[in-house]
């Protein structure tokens, strides 16, 4: 979190989130909270709901009741939990660059058509200007060469990197990382990483679910372990990794290390 | 009358009283139906297709009813069934209500039949067509912030194209033979064309065997128009072949 004496700017709040799948409740009452500038990591085992819950910050899933809140402004929600104002919901997740396990670039369009698709098609930026963004991405990426390039023609690693600078190119708020890595080949991890480590220097709002422990105890500002839908523990990552308090997440690190 | 010994190439010369350009006007119909019925069949089918997925309980149900009804019932008895029963019922509605009846031409029922036809057969191949999109890709739209029509437009109907097209030209072909239903209600089109041709002139071989050649290049070319078709639909993909980019 950040240091209390500045003051800061509150990016992303997440209030008592619930969210089921039929009977099965995966997340019981889970918040967060987000300054510009944080990097919060949310660690886990399978299942402890630390994928859903980030889902739930965009409404890719739809929470059953809780309040998430987007640089102050609330997301309109119906007592089902689901969005009630589409165009708001739309506008809002233009404002959060979302990164995927699976990359989920667009097989039919090349890494610059990919990276200036919304820019242009839905945010109506000028498409020159969006051209010369989105090159800068892709050579902050390390993939100037692969803007004419297809998707399907990239390694991994290069797909996550233009996924990741597709999603920066729309100028967002804060990214959310699903797993950024779990879908690579170890040797692919470490160029993905390293990007992403270079935002987070530039003082980038970041919400990362990962299984990278040791990049977490890295970058984060603030790691929150979830275990059972619930938050087990939380705090700096310092005292987390170092000083773990719970048994739960004891073991958890015991056995990812 | 013509001789009986009159050539092939006499019998299929041009001018009249030659009938060359009778077949050739029985082709132009028969592609003008065949286009017509296709573009309807694939408004209907886009609609649909997104209908049976995305639709609420009763769209899907009505969509159900469709595709099982049509699919199940032989174009000859509904092509039967639209000209003469429908006709007669619609235009005594409207003659009952003071307004003057539709001339229901061939070319109209034709199209309308093998249209609704059609619709149904390319609703089935278009709804898996969108099935085949990766889930991720439409998630990664939605959470960019499209809208849903803007994710149609950009994603989901490029991305179908490519699964869509085999099908898509099957059905194709199949709507340039189903034409030749429409001889039964005395269109001419190119069955019709060549039956009138042949029956003259008593040189069945000479025309039925000219009728196939015009049926197969019309496949032909539209192999090539489609392979054409399918390839752009493919771009950005790797293929069995090893082909590049």
């Amino acid at each position: 979190m950040a240091d209390g004496l500045q003051p800061t700017t509150e990016a992303i709040r997440v209030e008592d989130l619930h969210k089921s799948f039929g009977s099965l409740e995966v997340l019981k009452g889970v918040s967060l909270t987000a300054h510009e500038g944080d990097v919060v990591a949310i660690i886990g085992g399978s299942g402890s709901g630390k994928s859903t819950m980030l889902r739930c910050i965009n409404f890719l899933e739809t929470p059953t009741s809780g309040r998430i809140a987007i640089a102050g402004e609330a997301v309109a929600m119906r007592p089902t939990g689901a969005p009630a104002d589409r165009r708001q919901l739309e506008r809002i997740r233009q404002s959060l660059g979302m990164v995927f396990q699976q990359f989920n670039l667009w097989s039919h369009r090349t890494v610059l058509e990919n990276l200036i698709e919304v820019p242009v098609q839905v945010m109506k930026c000028p498409r020159g200007e969006a051209m010369d963004r989105a090159r800068k991405l892709l050579a902050r990426v390390g993939l100037a060469e692969k803007e004419a390039a297809y998707p399907a023609f990239l390694s991994g690693g290069q797909q996550q990197r233009a996924a990741i600078a597709r999603a920066l190119c729309m100028e967002p708020k804060a990214m959310l990382f699903d797993e950024p890595t779990s879908a690579l080949d170890p040797e692919l991890v470490g160029e993905v990483l390293a990007v992403i480590r270079d935002l987070a220097a530039e003082g980038r709002t970041m919400i990362l679910v990962t299984h990278e422990m040791k990049f977490a105890r890295e970058v984060a500002s603030h790691v929150i372990y979830l275990h059972n839908g619930r938050v087990e523990e939380e705090g700096p990552p310092d005292a987390l990794f170092g000083d773990p308090k719970s048994e739960r997440l004891k073991q958890f690190l015991r056995s990812v290390s | 009358m013509f001789a009986l010994s009159a050539t092939a190439a006499e019998l299929l010369a041009w001018s009249p009283p030659r009938m060359g350009a009778t077949l050739v006007a029985g082709l132009g119909n028969t592609i003008l139906i065949a286009l017509g019925a296709y573009g309807m069949g694939l408004v209907i089918g886009v609609a649909g297709a997104f209908g049976k997925l995305y639709g609420g309980p009763v769209t899907k149900d009505l969509l159900a009813v469709y595709t099982t009804l049509v699919r199940a019932v032989p174009e000859l008895v509904l092509l039967l069934l639209i000209t003469f029963a429908a006709k007669d019922g619609i235009n005594k509605i409207l003659t009952s209500n003071g307004f003057d009846p539709i001339d229901f031409s061939g070319v109209v029922a034709g199209i309308v039949v093998l249209g609704v036809v059609q619709g149904a057969y390319s609703t089935e191949v278009l709804r898996g067509a969108i099935q085949s999109v990766p889930a991720g890709q439409i998630e990664a739209a939605r959470a960019m912030g499209m809208s849903p029509g803007k994710i149609a437009r950009r994603v989901t109907l490029p991305l179908m194209t490519s699964a869509a097209v085999p099908g898509l030209a099957n059905l194709w072909l199949t709507v340039t033979k189903d034409t030749a239903l429409l001889a039964v209600i005395g269109f001419i089109e190119l069955t019709k064309a060549t039956s009138l041709a042949a029956g003259t002139t008593k040189s069945f071989l000479t025309f039925y065997l000219a009728a196939g050649v015009l049926y197969l290049m019309l496949s032909l070319v539209s192999g090539l128009i489609f392979g054409r078709i399918e390839k752009w639909a493919r771009r950005g993909q790797r293929t069995l072949a090893g082909g590049g980019m």
